[in-house]
């Protein structure tokens, strides 16, 4: 582009690493434009987090700066003393945080919050009109009474508003948002970033756009960096990046998005990114890689241009260039599976309510559905619409208020502990938060052998052998078995998560948003392991999530709740394709997708 | 040292657990290597240190050495006795207060407020009237001071476990909820309890020590630390030692104990973090 603004972030071999020795981000070098949109993408560990920061000036505690420049508006800002950089951060520079409830000072108002901003900054314009205008700026002026309120009077949402307000109160030519859309639902996450486009239009901010989310940064961005282990191994305009993406791992990184307009099978990258202090001598994605030849590990590939506005980190680009698309193919999952009629699971009118002193609150009213044998059914919709704690009554967790519950024929009891033990057995779930779903204080190995024991009545020596297999189906390697769940990753947690629950030989499986707080990548091994599974075992499962593209990639029909009731169902290709509900086209509409001629 | 004793890596566990040792080890063995009879008066009273009397004599010419060598294994049983006792009660009501959600947590809940609204000594001192004095009242008593404060902690950790993904787990097997307590959510409340433990036998130890000392505990002549502290504090002046040695014993005794349990807490509480949170921290 000839007609590119002068930059007003310029990085210049950004390096930085621990203070115990190990690098963390490495030579990173880009530049942002007035009224531009960066968007820095990578997995967890990949430094994204950590560039984000230097751009502030701040390296987090145990990190250092080993060298580069960072310089916003001409003005440099590493090596600055710390009066100097209070007086950017804010000013020049601003940050939004990735989980505002976290980053909002739960006894400050709000108004004093942005308050505070203005103070530090603009003493002079300090007064209640510019806090107002500036929250009316992200449309949160509707309300007189807001700037009174506590962060946690207000929604995610809200929350995550008043800290874009914060950080634009002030007028700073240049933002780093970190995430600030992450779990937040779709709705509430379009209208933020519309609101982000805003700014960046009506007022010429930069802005720099860490997330893990392809999808997402393919929306918003006007040059997109793709980092791994701490360097750059991508960077180029948002569309080229998309659309031709030179490097195997930004190709992977693409294939792994779940795109509900284009439902294919989809594909995680293998393994897990190498650590901090792990970095091989050569492309640190050489063990991921399906491309890799002896060559790669030799020597670290120089960032070469594939044009002269992109450039990428692989020494064998230009062969890949040519090889074309990774070999797509359509959706296995639905294809494969002859649902059988007879319904494994009939819910009849389901009311849920949570009491809380006298005060009754409906959570989920007359739901109806059922799920036939062999099929996969997603459950859609918003945070607190109900969705989960339906998979909670289906489980035995919570006690439904009316309504019947029928599997396989017979009526199922309110808590599981009254459930007959084949009932408790064949009716597995899988948690949201693979963090918390397993016991510390156990070795998997136990984690996934109280199931054999207590619901199969296996011996320890059945039980031992078994979880070996178990281990084996959910693609984790057997000595896993001996380690505690601290020292796995969250995707491989989940998978021991899973494993525990196949180990009950279930003929239904709830999986409650099981992906929702992995990276794409491993979200997208995760559904490929969860497709394979229920064709292999012939699994019924109820899918909870909010993100409509897994819907699209791993179920056969779909229902959509809202504020606990059920707006629509159907077929997943009619619901997705021809909505009929006025919610559905919102959520529909709001998903963020990849662009037509995304690279597949 | 791997595992449990992790703990002991750090200069604070290393310091705490010599220090426990060293005085639990002179309250248990001290009595085999004391060179006189505790309650025989050897020598003049409140004579001064010498080679003879290290720590000399107290205001009826006992040894104070000897009596020091005595002193710990009474205050040191009855305090972990109670403590124990108090754990038991404490964490029975706190787990089923916590675990159970339903009637029965406001019901345990506002009964322990109640027993909290007492001022502890003062609880003791009614109680001793009522029942007189004697070891079992002293140590009941001092259990049904802690168990209140125990229960509270025991709950607020229990409350944050069982929404935990695997503890749900394993009511959606069904799995009794006894079996579940003890399987999926004692280990997990563990670390708050253990650094709590620490400050709670400090705390009998000073109960204990302080009814000793009023004269409400044991008797006289029985030679313990809070007794020769009481027994001689009026000849301070005269005879420093009869009143510092004891004191400093049970004063190394808390400080030992306060090191190891910070030092445990803190080699538990890293095991707590997240994958994802230590990464996030680097």
């Amino acid at each position: 582009m000839s007609d590119a603004p002068a930059p007003v972030v310029q990085v210049v071999g950004l390096s930085l690493g621990l203070t115990t020795g190990d690098p963390v981000v490495e030579d990173v070098s880009f530049t942002v434009g007035a009224g531009q949109i960066l968007g820095l993408v990578g997995e967890s560990g990949s430094g994204k987090t950590t560039t984000a920061l230097a751009l502030l000036g701040y390296t987090r505690r145990g990190v250092e700066l080993r060298g580069g420049s960072v310089s916003i508006s001409g003005q440099p800002i590493l090596g600055q003393g710390i009066s100097n950089l209070r007086n950017l951060r804010g000013k020049v520079v601003s940050y939004v945080p990735q989980d505002p409830g976290g980053a909002l000072n739960p006894s400050l108002r709000v108004g004093d919050a942005v308050m505070d901003v203005l103070r530090a900054h603009r003493a002079g314009a300090a007064s209640l009109e510019s806090v107002k205008a500036s929250l009316e700026r992200v449309e949160l002026g509707a309300d007189p009474r807001l700037p009174r309120r506590y962060p946690h009077q207000l929604s995610g949402g809200q929350q995550q508003r008043v800290t874009i307000a914060m950080a634009c109160v002030c007028d700073p030519p240049v933002a780093v948002l970190d995430e600030p859309t992450t779990g937040l639902d779709v709705i509430t996450q379009d209208r933020i970033l519309a609101e982000l486009a805003r700014l960046r239009d009506d007022d010429g901010m930069a802005m720099v756009y860490v997330s893990h989310d392809l999808a997402v940064v393919a929306k918003m961005a006007d040059r997109i960096v793709v980092m791994y282990a701490g360097r750059v191994v991508e960077s180029g305009p948002a569309d080229e990046v998309i659309e031709r993406p030179r490097h195997p791992y930004t190709r992977a990184l693409v294939s792994a998005i779940p795109d509900f307009r284009r439902p294919r099978a989809l594909r995680g990258i293998p393994g897990v990114s190498v650590g901090v202090g792990e970095w091989p001598s050569g492309c640190a994605f050489v063990p991921r890689c399906r491309h890799a030849i002896g060559r790669c590990s030799e020597s670290l590939p120089e960032l070469s241009a594939a044009t002269p506005d992109h450039s990428v980190r692989c020494i064998r680009w230009q062969e890949l260039a040519s090889d074309g698309a990774e070999p797509g193919d359509g959706r296995a999952a639905a294809t494969a599976v002859e649902a059988e009629d007879e319904a494994l699971l009939q819910v009849d009118h389901l009311e849920v309510e949570y009491r809380n002193g006298r005060r009754r609150n409906t959570v989920v009213h007359d739901v109806s559905f059922a799920i036939e044998s062999g099929r996969c059914v997603a459950l859609v919709g918003e945070s607190g619409s109900g969705k989960t704690t339906i998979g909670r009554c289906l489980a035995g967790l919570h006690p439904p208020s009316g309504g019947r519950i029928v599997f396989d024929g017979s009526e199922l009891a309110a808590f599981a502990r009254n459930r007959p033990l084949a009932a408790r057995r064949r009716i597995q779930i899988v948690f949201q938060n693979p963090f918390e779903s397993l016991n510390p204080r156990h070795k998997v190995s136990s984690s996934i052998e109280r199931p054999l024991r207590v619901l199969r009545g296996l011996s320890q020596g059945d039980s031992r052998t078994e979880v070996g297999e178990l281990l084996d189906r959910a693609k984790l390697p057997r000595r896993v078995g001996d380690r505690f769940p601290i020292e796995l990753s969250g995707g491989e947690r989940q998978r021991v998560a899973i494993a525990r629950a196949l180990a009950a030989k279930p003929d239904l499986l709830i999986c409650d948003e099981v992906t929702s707080a992995l990276d794409v990548s491993v979200q997208a091994a995760v559904l490929e392991l969860l497709s394979e599974l229920q064709r292999d075992l012939r699994l019924s499962m109820l899918f909870i999530t909010h993100n409509l593209g897994v819907v699209a990639c791993v179920a056969d029909s779909v229902l959509v709740m809202d504020r606990g009731s059920l707006r629509e169902s159907g077929s997943v290709a009619q619901v997705l394709n021809a909505p009929a509900d006025e919610y559905t086209r919102r959520l529909l509409s709001a998903a963020p997708c990849l662009p037509d001629g995304a690279y597949s | 040292m791997t595992g449990r004793l992790r703990f002991m890596r750090s200069f604070s566990g290393a310091v705490g657990v010599t220090i426990v040792v060293f005085v639990v080890a002179v309250a248990i063995f001290g009595r085999y290597v004391a060179p006189y009879d505790p309650n025989v008066p050897v020598t003049v009273p409140l004579a001064p240190p010498s080679s003879h009397y290290w720590l000399g004599t107290d205001f009826l010419g006992r040894d104070v050495f000897s009596r020091l060598l005595y002193g710990g294994r009474s205050v040191i049983t009855l305090a972990a006795l109670a403590t124990g006792l108090g754990y038991l009660i404490g964490m029975s009501v706190g787990l089923i207060a916590g675990f159970s959600r339903s009637r029965i947590d406001p019901v345990l809940m506002r009964s322990v407020d109640v027993m909290l609204a007492f001022p502890p000594l003062l609880f003791l001192l009614v109680l001793i009237s009522g029942a007189g004095t004697g070891v079992e009242v002293l140590v009941i008593g001092v259990a049904v001071i802690q168990a209140p404060g125990i229960s509270r902690i025991v709950r607020t950790a229990t409350l944050e476990v069982s929404v935990r993904g695997y503890v749900e787990a394993a009511i959606a097997r069904g799995e009794r909820s006894y079996a579940v307590i003890v399987r999926e959510v004692l280990p997990n409340i563990m670390a708050p309890v253990l650094v709590d433990s620490g400050l709670r036998f400090t705390y009998s130890i000073l109960i204990i020590a302080s009814v000793n000392f009023l004269g409400l505990g044991l008797q006289p002549p029985a030679s313990d630390w809070a007794l020769m502290i009481s027994d001689n504090r009026q000849y301070i002046a005269i005879q420093a030692w009869a009143v510092l040695a004891p004191a400093a014993m049970i004063a190394l005794l808390t400080i030992g104990i306060n090191l190891t349990g910070d030092a445990i807490a803190r080699s538990l509480g890293r095991s707590y973090v997240p994958k994802t949170a230590r990464s996030a921290v680097i």
